[in-house]
């Protein structure tokens, strides 16, 4: 049977009786592919320059469809992508063959998703980054914050007769402080949780129920969150504490009510990373006689530790976006408060808000807006920043490996 | 200083599953004992019990004594810990901490007690145990660079170093050669040569040429059928166990029958 379709008997060929490979076979070796002069092995595949042909050919043939219906360049890219897809597939098909088109159809397709995923992500930067940079611009927005800005100024900022006035220096510093309390507050406790889960549980009922814990918390809403955390602040500080009513609302309320947010991320990311420590390390430190609190002390943490740092990093950068919570429980300010146990705290999030929703002149919501922008551009940045960190923690902590 | 390990009527369990049932044997100080047999039949849970190492798993336990120099290492209120210092341990996998430098491997034994030791001691330390493990001219130039980096017979004499470092009175192997060439297995054989001028050594092996070369008695340990418990078949002379065994199923392990 095999020797009956061997390409090079032209006879079968003529009979119709191969199937549709053997027939590409054939066409590879004395198809078209040997006319360009091509290897043996080459020969039969369509010219490299023939993507960019059909791209060009798709680009004039959707430029003359949009010329009839009238022109726009969001409509002739779409159009020229159809097309393109379409026409590849088509080429292919007559060139190559079937099996080739459908690779490259869905080589095309996918690419195509992932351009169109791209495109929220560009036009968010390119928004923020556009309006932004004249905020971030306007000189003394890090060193100043909104005491003494008020409607007037703002009216005559718009009108031109002030610069931008007023800047954020007070919603960064909350921003900071808050995050870095909730950071302090959430580490110990789901490292310890997760190393419990792991290293100590053994599985039993406790840890099971830890664990479908763990995850209800992953999906708490945030604002019930900051809820929660204002309700336990206010408990703590009027019932217990006997202070003044409002006395919980403070920097601190707002760490507690994100902490309840990043706990939950960091023992499931911390137990990930230990889980993937190789039991072999645990026993061959057991075997020299080492106490188990020091083997997870000092064999597994360090090798789990670039997982764990970066695991934490994205929990920050998870919650110093956030701003329900901080809201019902920081409050709102205008002047910069670095002390996290007494008075209101702005945070980026909630002066972004404030400034739209609230803008400080009515009238003329122009400057408000571009300090809202200026700030929007801030808070990117420093989660952009903690990705980065969270990538060079990783790079720094990994095991030293090879090296030969 | 070298101590002798007895089992009587042990018997190992994995929660209520019985690995291996009823072994009596009698190690000698400074000998090179090895435990042959086929996959499952128990040597290496046995050879985990003599540091207890068996419990690490959770629901395992043991039935049974295991005297160390006369004293029972599962009587109440003895610490593992204790044992597992005074016995030590190489597996099958070379397994060196991926965190720390070679230098830092061998020493892992006191630094991750906590013991602090001089610049002098802890040196002396790193060259006599790399020398005991035949490993010191290979390494002695890249003692900061880290372990991992080194071949598998390197890491696996490297983890013979760590293990000797903390100067146990036995050590326990379980397969050490079974993932390196011929060559590393060569150098790690040599190494048990001299070990067992120092230690009392019980080496688990599927090969059996390795353990006619290297032990002066072995154990052949054998299994009923799947669900079984292994038991010892045989414990005597390497020489009568290869050349004159008592029991039939010996005879057919060893002559390659069966297994």
């Amino acid at each position: 049977m095999i020797k009956e379709q061997t390409p090079s008997d032209p006879t079968k060929t003529a009979a119709g009786e191969l199937s549709a490979d053997v027939t590409d076979v054939k066409n590879a070796q004395q198809g078209p592919g040997r006319r360009h002069g091509r290897s043996r092995l080459t020969a039969g595949q369509k010219p490299r320059w023939t993507a960019w042909a059909v791209a060009g050919g798709a680009l004039i043939i959707a430029a003359a469809l949009m010329a009839l219906i009238g022109f726009n360049i969001a409509g002739w890219l779409i159009i020229t992508a159809i097309l393109y897809v379409v026409a590849m597939y088509v080429t292919t098909t007559i060139m190559e063959n079937r099996r080739k088109a459908t690779d490259g159809l869905w080589t095309n397709l996918i690419v195509g998703s992932f351009l169109i995923a791209l495109i929220p992500l560009i036009s968010v930067l390119w928004t923020v980054i556009s309006h932004g940079t004249p905020g971030l611009t306007a000189p003394g927005f890090f060193a100043s914050d909104m005491k003494g800005v008020t409607g007037i100024t703002d009216q005559k900022t718009e009108a031109g007769d002030l610069p931008l006035i007023g800047g954020i220096k007070h919603a960064l510093m909350g921003t900071l402080l808050i995050t870095l309390a909730a950071t302090i507050i959430s580490v110990p406790i789901g490292l310890l949780t997760s190393i419990y889960l792991v290293e100590y549980s053994n599985d039993n009922s406790l840890s099971k129920v830890i664990r479908f814990f763990v995850d209800v918390m992953t999906g708490i809403p945030s604002i019930v969150a900051g809820l929660f955390a204002s309700g336990l602040m206010m408990f703590i500080c009027q019932k217990i504490l006997q202070m003044p009513p409002g006395s919980n609302v403070m920097g601190f309320s707002a760490a507690v009510g994100l902490s309840v947010l990043m706990i939950p991320v960091v023992v499931r990311s911390t137990e990930e990373m230990l889980r993937v420590v190789p039991n072999e390390l645990r026993e061959a430190s057991a075997a020299l006689g080492v106490r188990k609190w020091r083997t997870t002390l000092k064999v597994v943490l360090p090798t789990a530790i670039s997982g764990i740092a970066s695991g934490i990093t994205l929990a920050i950068a998870r919650v110093v976006g956030e701003t329900a919570p901080i809201l019902v429980t920081a409050g709102v300010a205008l002047s910069t408060n670095f002390n996290l146990f007494k008075d209101w705290m702005m945070t980026l999030p909630v002066f972004i808000y404030r400034q739209l929703m609230n803008p400080t002149a009515p009238m003329a919501p122009t400057a408000s807006e571009e300090r809202a922008w200026g700030a929007a551009l801030v808070l990117i940045i420093i989660v952009m920043l903690l990705n980065l960190l969270a990538r060079v923690v990783a790079k720094i902590f990994a095991p030293k490996t090879a090296g030969r | 200083m070298a101590k002798r390990i007895d089992a009587v009527d042990l018997n190992v369990y994995y929660g209520k599953f019985l690995a291996v049932e009823g072994v009596n044997i009698n190690i000698e100080p400074k000998s090179v004992t090895a435990f042959i047999g086929p996959s499952g039949c128990g040597k290496t849970t046995f050879l985990r019990t003599l540091n207890r190492m068996h419990e690490v798993l959770p629901g395992s336990h043991v039935k049974g004594n295991v005297l160390l120099d006369g004293d029972d290492i599962y009587a109440p209120g003895v610490d593992p810990v204790t044992i597992r210092s005074q016995v030590g341990m190489v597996f099958q996998r070379p397994n060196p901490f991926p965190t720390m430098s070679i230098r830092d491997n061998v020493l892992a034994g006191f630094k991750l007690n906590g013991k602090r030791m001089s610049k002098s001691d802890s040196d002396a330390v790193v060259e006599k145990s790399l020398r005991g493990a035949n490993l010191w001219n290979e390494v002695k130039d890249r003692l900061e660079k880290p372990g991992s980096g080194l071949s598998g017979g390197q890491q696996q004499r490297l983890c013979i170093a760590r293990t000797i470092a903390v100067e146990p009175a036995v050590i326990l192997m379980d397969e050490p050669c079974s993932a390196l060439d011929p060559i590393s297995t060569l150098a790690v054989e040599d190494l048990i040569n001299e070990l067992k001028n120092q230690y009392t050594v019980v080496i688990v092996t599927h090969n059996m040429q390795q353990a006619a070369r290297v032990s002066e008695k072995t154990a052949f340990f054998n299994i009923a059928g799947t669900g079984k418990p292994g038991k010892l078949i045989e414990y005597a002379e390497t020489s009568t166990i290869f050349n004159n065994p008592s029991d039939q199923a010996t005879e057919d392990y060893v002559s390659g029958r069966f297994g």
